[in-house]
């Protein structure tokens, strides 16, 4: 009868021993957002308890983003793709395990701003253009309706498409720029230096004006999601 | 009267100028000739046109529809897809079957069904197929509305005219036959981060479609003209990935088609319950229908068609 305890005790190992290790990585990633690592400030000190960002200093939002996404960002920061006189060094100073922890426990977050309903593709101003970039695009320019990928109101999709939705106007309209300017890395497919390049300096200043104006509003609705 | 210096020019002077003339008049001609050879191209009107009355309700209606499918016309559609999924830019975008193009060119006969359809029927097709659902009678007010946008958008083109960036244009035949292995890289390489890897989709996390499904059940049925190779490919070669058309080239255009239309999607709803029957009537070309692709025939195990809709029926 020893037979049987033996394969229970396995799948108990199997099945109990990734989440844990899955919560060990949140754990560490959860010290070093908030205590910081020798050469690394905690990420709360600029990011927010809650990592909602802070807009009026043009810090982004980390909650809710997609974990690929953002240890890609820390790596790329810290090999200087993504210059960042801020985040180089404190990127630096994470072990690539300790960016890939820290990068779990912000996607681990819930998202600051609920997925509301969103206006549908059939309900933009043409007159508004950064309303009508985010929802119909450019297409007679190629560019796609910046919903198309990063989902209704821009709440992000999966790992790889960034939430738009509570960063600032500042931030988005930067991201913008150092993609125009080869400021930021091609991946992945080359998607967002193709469309930033066909993007005006209006374009850019009006649909930056849009997602931070989502922001604003789906902040001010009462049944917001992580705030504090 | 003016009296210019030209005519006091001397008569040889003005021969030359007649041979001039006709000189250009000739090449005028043979450019227009030129131009004739190849299709004309045409605008359609901007969004900001729709008029402010009876009728620019159902043009917007019908636009309303074209990209909120599942929404606007749930009692039709088994699937989550758009209309705008494959008719890109609201319907709008040459290479990408825009609907402007579409509108002159019907009715057509058409060897799918071997008949002189209507654009209702057309349109009916889609829905029972690309969409995986059920047609609305002709008279419905979906089909009115769709056909009302179409005729907007076509406004001022000229009628059973070939114009230019009509349907998918055909690619070359690939220089290697369209091979799945290299189809599997190219969609792993290309595809995968949008459409997931398993040709599934995504959505948001509070499971708001985002990128549609290219097979299994959640996509088109084995009738959509999209799981013919030939479209797929062009469709792919040309605005795929969005924003990065001409990324892939014609061979991975092709390669990439050949793979994604080389899974199980849900049933052609012409199948009689015999896989091979059914492939040869409708499958003779173009179609991985009823092929053994990696030890199964591909319609075998086909989920039946209808998604959505089925679920709902007792």
């Amino acid at each position: 009868m020893r037979k049987p305890i033996a394969i229970f005790c396995t799948c108990l190992a199997g099945a109990v021993i990734p989440a844990w290790a899955g919560g060990q990585a949140l754990e560490q990633g959860r010290t070093i957002a908030t205590t910081g690592v020798e050469g690394a400030a905690a990420c709360t000190s600029c990011h927010g308890a809650n990592g909602a960002g802070n807009a009026a200093a043009g810090f982004p939002r980390l909650a809710g983003l997609g974990a690929g996404y953002l240890a890609k960002q820390l790596d790329d920061m810290a090999a200087g793709v993504r210059p960042s006189a801020v985040m180089q060094p404190t990127a630096k100073a994470l072990t690539p395990a300790q960016r890939r922890d820290v990068a779990a426990y912000y996607a681990s977050l819930p998202s600051p701003y609920p997925e509301a309903a969103a206006p549908k593709a059939d309900q933009a101003t043409p007159s508004n253009r950064g309303e009508w970039l985010a929802i119909r695009g450019d297409w007679l320019n190629g560019v796609p309706a910046c919903n198309q990928c990063h989902g209704p109101n821009g709440v992000g999709v999966g790992d790889a498409f960034p939430a738009l939705l509570g960063q600032s106007k500042a931030y988005l309209a930067a991201q913008l720029q150092a993609w125009q300017q080869g400021r930021r890395s091609p991946l992945p497919l080359g998607l967002m230096p193709a469309v930033a390049s066909r993007l005006t300096a209006a374009d850019i200043d009006a649909v930056s004006t849009y997602y931070s104006g989502l922001a604003q509003s789906a902040a001010e609705q009462p049944d917001q999601g992580g705030k504090p | 009267m003016n009296h210019s210096p030209r005519m006091s020019i001397s008569f040889g002077a003005r021969m030359a100028r007649c041979a001039m003339l006709g000189g250009l008049l000739l090449a005028l001609a043979q450019a227009c000739l030129a131009a004739d050879k190849a299709a004309p191209t045409f605008e359609p009107p901007a969004e900001t046109d729709i008029p402010d009355d009876e009728f620019g309700k159902v043009v917007r209606q019908g636009m309303r529809i074209f990209v909120n499918t599942p929404a606007e016309a749930g009692a039709f559609i088994g699937n989550n897809l758009n209309c705008a999924s494959c008719h890109l830019d609201a319907g709008r975008r040459p290479k990408s079957a825009p609907l402007w193009a579409a509108y002159v060119l019907y009715p057509a006969y058409r060897s799918k069904n071997g008949h002189v359809n209507t654009l209702a029927e057309r349109l009916q097709g889609c829905f029972k197929y690309s969409m995986n659902g059920k047609a609305p009678d002709a008279q419905d007010p979906i089909m009115v509305a769709l056909q009302t946008y179409m005729y907007w958008l076509a406004r001022g083109a000229p009628t059973g005219v070939k114009l230019a960036g009509q349907g998918y244009p055909k690619l070359p035949e690939p220089p290697r036959p369209a091979d799945y292995v290299r189809g599997q890289a190219v969609y792993a390489q290309n595809c995968a981060l949008c459409h997931g890897e398993n040709g599934g989709g995504q959505k948001t996390a509070k499971g708001q479609w985002v990128f549609p499904a290219l097979w299994g059940p959640d996509s088109f049925n084995w009738g959509a003209g999209m799981h013919q190779i030939s479209n797929a490919a062009s469709f792919i070669k040309h605005n795929m990935p969005l924003g990065q058309d001409g990324l892939l080239s014609d061979q991975e255009a092709w390669d990439v088609a050949y793979y994604m239309n080389a899974h199980e999607r849900p049933q052609d709803p012409r199948f009689n319950g015999n896989v091979e029957q059914t492939r040869d009537k409708y499958h003779a070309k173009d179609s991985l229908y009823g092929h053994t692709v990696n030890g199964k025939v591909l319609g075998a195990e086909s989920v039946p068609a209808g998604g959505k809709l089925r679920a709902k029926s007792p």
